[in-house]
């Protein structure tokens, strides 16, 4: 508005100024005119799942427009809540990713303490091992993994594959590697001063890694928290390749494998499972997004 | 002359007591740190370097794993149509899709910059919700997208008198939906990281470059990329790392299919040595990532290891 | 309380050798300032006696029990950092209380002991507030208080000061003295600083390059250094070194310091210098309030000369000149009344009672 009226009233010199800031809205326009297509992209397949997830099998195949709901429904959401299956496939999901995400912290969290301040034989070597772990996919693992527990299994007799449990060998090897390299990160950035301060106030190792360090780094313990939660949440290939019984099946295997009955898709339930399937890393995020942008930005920038 | 002698001894006794002792401590000291790295140590040795071992090892053996084939199975897939077919889809997919992230998100990593800080949490909020979805629940919205008969996408344009596409059921079409997807899931990451690079650049050297007479496009080119490149150069090799390596994505959308059109390592992999029981040749299939994966790892390292001395 | 000895300590860091052997007795009670130029070796001094780093060699004594493998929990000593080092997630008084907390102190006593120390250093309003809430002073004072409440046998500061501002480091300096009063626990200070190491210590060590150079009360140093580094170090502006080389005149010795310039020097002086060999180089020190305007009557041990300056520095109750003499540049302070001004001629009078000797090879004061 502003550069409008002086454009208008304002002498030629002022006209200069005024251009300038011409210019600048001019790409503020062009930002948001380029953010809003980016956003639509980004936000379709979402709001294309919460769509489907409202409408009736019928009003899905009697092919009306798709991005519009005429007649909406929780029929899927309701058919999926009561069903003991989906229930059971939540259920798996969240014990994984719970007991995971404890394995995880508890193995990274100490180590990058050491790693981060205990200068010791080889820790320099192991720092840069934790890394490259890290950098090692799944899909590089699992078929060596999955003959390896089938052998233990015919050995021992424990039998480790389709056991919802085998889960939790598993993705600590995708979490800790990563959490303890953001927390050697953070464990890096406190001061030396404060450790010292604190062993001459007494402190053990221990007293000073749970007394100082978890606390100071708290921002970081969450970050990592967030980061092994989402990682097990939406781990795919190795509940595909080592769990097959649906009561042993997380979220995203469960919903692929039996709502997707042969040729017959009911998209509305799998649209809606999809939904729910994302809605705890999405409420996750939606309420400490700060921490889960730190936690990803960490991995690359630190160290 | 005793005198002195006997000093000296006095002093190299109690250098060597101080040594025992500072030894002592040293050792129980770095005994609390290995014991606190322990449970770190044996997950790495027994869940990944054990394994990767053992992929060579099972990679030489046939496909009742009773005899040792040394190196047939290579031999065998080097033979196979379909594998080439694989090496080259799996590059040309991971290298489009990564170089279509990092485009998409330095552009988007921009305009989000661009505008009044005030704004910019609630986009870049909205613009990171690709990544947070578990890939596999949001290739399925895709999946729906792309169906061959309710696809959304050609009802739309179907408006401008396009299509209808066959979005998975085309070879060429695809290998784009792959892409896509790939695109739309890791571009976030690119724009998250660049936003943060572009956060550090000082506004100093934006004001004396506009000082200097750059316009935008010198500003980009002589400011921010070099200031960027250390962080462009790290997030492009994680990013092809992890799409070299994808599986969900490929999976869920065709499932290597039309007719092996889409496979990459990862589910050609999963299709041979798990669904098709021959764990020796999927292991070798997996293993043909490894050389990528360790170029790109060695070059993150080396980036690392100079930011670390830098510092 | 407890006094503290330092036997031969050294510190090696692979082949280099931080600290070379360093013999020191601090007295219980007393306030000792380790003063130097970065890596002389004073914090390292510092962090040895705190049991922060392992010492090489030599022996380091607290209250007369040898403490070289004694953990620093055990030595009974508090440390106060440069940056303060407080535990950003403790409130004031969480902060002060955390030692006393880990080694399991009654409730009532740890409370008594932290709202005294906070008394003394006049934080009581601020015992429940976070590190992140106090200003740089404030957080000074909380860092001063956490090693207060331990009541240790020795307090060991770090470079405390040299986070603030000017202001508040006059400020600080005057409070940190005024606990020493109150407390007396025997002290080690380690600054950079030599107006702090002055104003502060009983006494004061100076170090270079991993020794001792000198140790002696503030007055000691300023008055009677031991080497040119001493010298150099302590005072502000820094004394002036002037090359000059003694000569016998009429049966007098004299100091010349220019084809031109020739002070005979005072009686008490001459006798000192006497058995200096004439053809030795030598340094003439003199500390800038010894070079000043000359005065119209003429005093035993004080001469004159006319010089041309090059700069003038006025700073209120004096000004500062400059000039040069055999290509070094020499420092005096005059009376802002007494005329002086950039590219000026000036008359100007040397106190020769005040001057050092110096060898200029060895740097050793004669």
């Amino acid at each position: 508005m502003t550069t409008v009226t002086i454009d208008k009233a304002g002498p030629t010199r002022k006209a200069k100024y005024g251009s300038m800031s011409r210019d600048r809205t001019w790409a503020l326009r062009w930002s948001y005119f380029f953010l809003v297509i980016f956003a639509i992209f980004s936000l379709t397949p979402p709001i294309y799942m919460l769509i489907t997830s409202l409408k009736s099998s019928a009003e899905i195949s009697a092919a009306t427009n798709p991005w519009w709901v005429f007649h909406p429904t929780l029929e899927n959401y309701v058919g999926l809540l009561t069903s003991n299956q989906f229930l059971r496939f939540f259920w798996n999901s969240a014990i994984v990713s719970i007991f995971v995400v404890t394995i995880t912290m508890l193995i990274s969290v100490p180590a990058a303490f050491a790693l981060a301040r205990m200068r010791f034989w080889g820790s320099t070597v192991l720092a840069t091992g934790v890394f490259l772990t890290y950098l090692i996919p799944e899909t590089l693992l699992f078929i060596p993994l999955f003959k390896m527990f089938a052998v233990i299994g015919d050995w021992t007799g424990v039998q480790l594959i389709n056991r919802w449990y085998v889960l939790l060998i598993l993705y600590p090897t995708l979490t800790v590697p990563f959490c303890t390299w953001i927390m050697i990160g953070y464990f890096a950035s406190i001061p030396k001063e404060l450790d010292e301060a604190a062993i001459i106030d007494g402190a053990s190792w221990f007293q000073t890694l749970t007394r100082i360090f978890i606390p100071v780094a708290f921002p970081g313990i969450i970050a990592a928290t967030i980061f092994a939660f989402t990682v097990s949440w939406a781990q795919f290939l190795y509940p595909l390749v080592f769990t097959t019984s649906t009561d042993q099946l997380v979220m995203p295997v469960g919903i692929i494998t039996t709502l997707i009955k042969g040729d017959v898709f009911n998209w509305g339930q799998i649209m809606t499972g999809a939904l729910l399937g994302a809605a705890p890393p999405l409420i996750i995020y939606a309420f400490l997004m700060d921490y889960y942008i730190a936690g990803l930005t960490a991995g690359a920038t630190k160290g | 002359m005793a005198d002195v002698a006997l000093q000296s001894n006095r002093a190299a006794a109690q250098a060597a007591r101080k040594r025992s002792s500072l030894h002592k401590m040293l050792k129980r000291k770095s005994t609390v740190a290995f014991l606190m790295t322990l449970p770190l140590i044996l997950l790495i040795a027994t869940l990944v370097i054990y394994p990767a071992f053992y992929a060579l090892h099972l990679a030489t053996l046939n496909k009742s794993m009773q005899r040792f084939v040394g190196l047939s199975n290579f031999e065998f897939l080097f033979k196979r149509e379909t594998f080439w077919l694989v090496v080259k889809q799996s590059c040309i997919f991971a290298i489009t899709a990564v170089i279509f992230k990092a485009l998409l998100g330095f552009i988007v990593a921009h305009f989000v910059h661009n505008i009044p800080a005030k704004g910019q949490r609630k986009w870049r909020g909205m613009l990171l919700v690709p990544w947070v979805i578990p890939p596999a629940m949001s290739t399925l919205a895709w999946l729906w997208l792309f169906d061959p008969s309710y696809s959304a996408f050609n009802y739309t344009l179907s408006f401008f008198g396009i299509g209808p596409i066959a979005w998975t059921g085309d070879e060429m079409w695809a290998r784009f939906s792959v892409i896509l997807v790939n695109i739309w899931v890791g571009a976030p990451f690119f724009m998250i990281m660049y936003l943060a690079a572009l956060k550090s650049v000082p506004e100093q050297l934006y004001e004396a470059a506009a000082i200097d007479g750059a316009n935008w496009w010198q500003r980009i080119w002589y400011v921010t990329l070099p200031m960027m490149r250390n962080i462009i150069a790290i997030t492009t090799l994680f990013s092809l790392i992890v799409t070299f390596a994808n599986f969900d994505i490929v999976r869920i959308l065709t499932a290597g299919g039309p007719l092996d059109h889409t496979h990459i390592f990862a589910t050609w992999a999963f299709r041979i040595g798990i669904e098709g029981s021959d764990i020796p040749l999927g292991a070798s299939v997996s293993l043909f990532m490894v050389p990528i994966l360790a170029v790109a790892a060695i070059f993150i390292l080396r980036d690392i290891s100079k930011r670390g001395n830098e510092a | 309380m407890a006094d503290v000895t330092l036997r031969k300590v050294v510190k090696r860091y692979d082949e280099v050798e931080a600290v070379r052997g360093i013999d020191l007795d601090i007295a219980d009670h007393e306030f000792v300032v380790l003063v130097g130029p970065s890596g002389c070796g004073k914090s390292t001094t510092l962090r040895m006696i705190a049991g922060l780093e392992d010492i090489s060699d030599g022996d380091i004594m607290i209250g007369g029990d040898v403490v070289n493998d004694v953990p620093p929990k055990d030595r009974d000593i508090a440390m106060v950092f440069q940056n303060y080092a407080l535990y950003p997630h403790m409130t004031v008084a969480e902060n002060m209380s955390f030692g006393l907390r880990l080694k399991r102190y009654p409730k009532a006593e740890i409370k008594s002991r932290v709202d005294e120390a906070a008394r003394m250093l006049d934080i009581v309003e601020l015992v429940d507030r976070k590190p992140k809430q106090l200003s740089g002073g404030q957080r000074q004072r909380v860092a001063m208080g956490r090693a207060i409440v331990r009541n240790p046998k020795v307090f060991l500061f770090d470079e405390p000061l040299s986070n603030l501002d000017a202001k508040l480091r006059v400020q600080m300096r005057i409070e940190i003295k005024k606990v020493h009063q109150k407390v007396r626990t025997t002290t080690v200070y380690v600054t950079h600083d030599q107006v702090e190491a002055m104003t502060l210590a009983d006494r004061v060590v100076v170090m270079n390059h991993g020794r001792i150079e000198q140790i002696g009360t503030p007055n000691e140093l300023y008055h009677k250094p031991a080497t040119k580094f001493v010298a150099s170090f302590i005072g502000s502006p820094a004394m002036n070194f002037i090359p000059c080389r003694l000569e016998d005149l009429a049966g007098k010795l004299h100091v010349r310091l220019t084809d031109r310039v020739v002070f005979p020097l005072p009686p008490a002086r001459a006798a000192r210098y006497q058995g200096v060999p004439r053809t030795d180089k030598l340094l003439l020190g003199l500390r800038p309030e010894h070079i000043t305007e000359a005065k119209p009557h003429s005093e035993p041990g004080i001469e004159t000369f006319d010089t041309v300056l090059d700069v003038t520095e006025p700073m209120g109750m004096e000004t500062l000149i400059y000039f040069t003499m055999e290509g070094t540049q020499v420092c005096g302070r005059v009376n802002p009344n007494a005329g002086a001004h950039d590219g000026g001629p000036l008359r100007l009078a040397v106190d020769l009672n005040n001057m050092h000797l110096l060898n200029e090879v060895t740097g050793v004061v004669l």
